[in-house]
């Protein structure tokens, strides 16, 4: 794929994935969002982050699978999206369920378990967000960088166990979010269990 | 041999047959500008599958309205009863289009739509266990056991919101007195139709169907406690509990159970549907609590209804006066 290319598909990624969000924010100005909005908008905040993580998590399985290598230019995206849409999830929570109060959000983060597992997931984001750029890629230097970035399972498991924890009884949705993630996660553990098996045997057929 | 040179010839694209590169890089732009657009918009109808709420408010509510409705007069004694309370009214359109019923849809924004349909024509309900004259009421011999009254509560949701439902109804001992309960009586067990054809949300198995409920004697004979036919001086909407329901306004949405159709009069503590789905986090009482905490969240606040940011919840709901005597000496952490 071309440069041109790569450029039309990111725009196109951006635009997507601002989509939500522009309704979001219109349906909010005109009172759209239902009988409980606080409510709709923090749950709509996090099914995008989990939304945006779960493509994050995607891109090298289906990149592996289908031979699109272009698709790896499309990751720091979709890991900055989940990021973006994780901290207005969060301020969401702050400003509308906690209104305002610091001590009441460290107070009820402190005693809820599975605001342990949000605050996991959105802590584990900052420092990948922080080293998304290429300056910082350079400068840590590619292995402690992709080291580091391994946070990215962190978050998305932690994502997936939050949404799972706050629902009162109808699990199907996170159960279905719990799933995809299992698959790809599963698909990295395959392909890492082949290569060690591989590895060896090749290393074998040198010696002799 | 074949002249190649002149096939080559032939072949030639002449330099004024070729797309000129502006032209070409115009078409192309525009093509991707109809393919982003294209894209943005499938973006957005997706998303307006999934949250229909934004798009439309639902089919609109119209029931009948009820006769004769008794209208508490705003005076001391009708607050000092807990009868009516001076705070406002959530609207008609969010009571309606904002429900907890897993009978239709676990999705509160979607039981409206669902729901619109149910057909609750030759409903009867059947009153039956330790009382002297059990029997099968039908609808209209059930609510003219006593002149419909408004009764403007306060509905706490175990979820930590709130509204203000202007119910219709009559106090529950109405109804317990035409059928004499035997003094062996220590509960109330009531449940909800079960019928998956009617309430699709039964065809899964989210929860153990029918619901049922159970109140302790003394809580279903405290006048606060009214079996309940409408709101705004119409009968219930299909997603409010039509035909009938319980509201205890002292207690979690959850215990005002709906479209029921069997009331049987109990020794033992019947099971009640949330508290065999999870018993620590929904307790046999779910007495409204700020001071007990939900095992996942907070119940010191709630979110009313048509309200920016939250209000402190009330103990008892703000019915303490009214109803704290039935549990002197419990432990209300332990009996949650």
């Amino acid at each position: 794929m071309q440069q041109g290319d790569i450029r039309f598909v990111k725009m196109l990624v951006l635009v997507n994935g601002l989509t939500p969000l522009a309704l979001l924010v219109w349906d909010q100005s005109r009172h759209r969002l239902g009988a409980n909005p606080q409510n709709f908008l923090i749950l709509t905040t996090g099914m995008m982050t989990l939304i945006f993580l779960m493509l994050t998590m995607a891109v090298t399985p289906v990149r592996k699978v289908f031979g699109l290598n272009w698709l790896i230019q499309l990751r720091r995206m979709f890991g900055l999206f989940a990021f973006f849409y994780g901290c207005l999830h969060f301020l969401c929570f702050y400003s509308l369920d906690r209104a305002f109060s610091l001590s009441s959000t460290l107070h009820e983060i402190v005693a809820r378990q599975y605001l342990w597992f949000g605050i996991t997931a959105l802590l584990a984001m900052v420092p990948l967000a922080i080293t998304s750029t290429n300056g910082m890629i350079k400068r840590l230097g590619g292995k402690r960088w992709r080291a580091l970035h391994r946070l990215a399972y962190v978050a998305a498991i932690a994502g997936a166990v939050h949404f799972f924890m706050q629902v009162k009884a109808d699990v199907r949705l996170p159960l279905a979010f719990a799933a995809l993630l299992a698959v790809l996660l599963g698909y990295r553990l395959l392909d890492w269990w082949r290569r060690s098996k591989r590895a060896p045997a090749t290393a074998a057929a040198v010696k002799s | 041999m074949p002249d190649f040179g002149t096939l080559k010839n032939e072949n030639k694209i002449l330099g004024r047959e070729m797309t000129p590169a502006s032209v070409y890089f115009t078409r192309r732009n525009f093509i991707r500008a109809g393919v982003l657009a294209a894209s943005a918009v499938a973006t957005g109808v997706v998303y307006r599958q999934l949250n229909p709420v934004g798009a439309d408010t639902g089919p609109a509510v119209r029931t009948a309205k009820i006769k004769g409705v008794q209208i508490p007069a705003a005076t001391a004694t009708s607050e000092d009863s807990g009868f009516m309370v001076n705070e406002p009214e959530t609207p008609f359109e969010d009571i309606t289009h904002y429900n907890n019923f897993y009978e239709f849809s676990t999705d509160k924004e979607e039981v409206a739509t669902v729901a619109e349909n149910f057909e609750t024509a030759g409903w009867t309900v059947s009153v039956e266990g330790l009382v002297n004259k059990p029997k099968i009421f039908g609808l209209d011999d059930l609510l003219k056991i006593a002149p419909p009254e408004e009764r403007i509560y306060r509905m706490r949701c175990v979820e930590a919101w709130s509204m203000v439902i202007p119910w219709v109804g009559f106090s529950f001992s109405k109804l317990l007195n035409v059928v004499e309960p035997l003094s062996s009586a220590k509960y109330v067990a009531f449940q909800t139709l079960l019928d998956p054809a009617r309430m699709p949300g039964q065809r899964s198995g989210v929860l153990n169907w029918p619901y049922v409920e159970g109140l302790r004697m003394d809580e279903a004979m405290h006048p606060l406690t009214i079996l309940a036919s409408g709101i705004y001086g119409r009968a219930l909407p299909p997603q409010d509990g039509a035909p009938v329901r319980m509201v205890i306004p002292w207690k979690y949405g959850f215990k005002g159970i709906k479209s029921i159709v069997k009331i049987k009069l109990v020794e033992a503590q019947p099971p009640a549907t949330w508290n065999v789905y999870a018993p620590n986090e929904y307790g046999f009482y779910a007495n409204v609590n700020p001071h007990v905490d939900h095992p996942r969240w907070s119940q010191a606040t709630e979110q009313r209804i048509g309200e920016p940011g939250r209000r402190p919840t009330l103990m008892f709901n703000g019915y303490e006066a009214q109803v704290g005597h039935l549990y002197a000496g419990m432990d209300l952490r332990k009996y949650f």
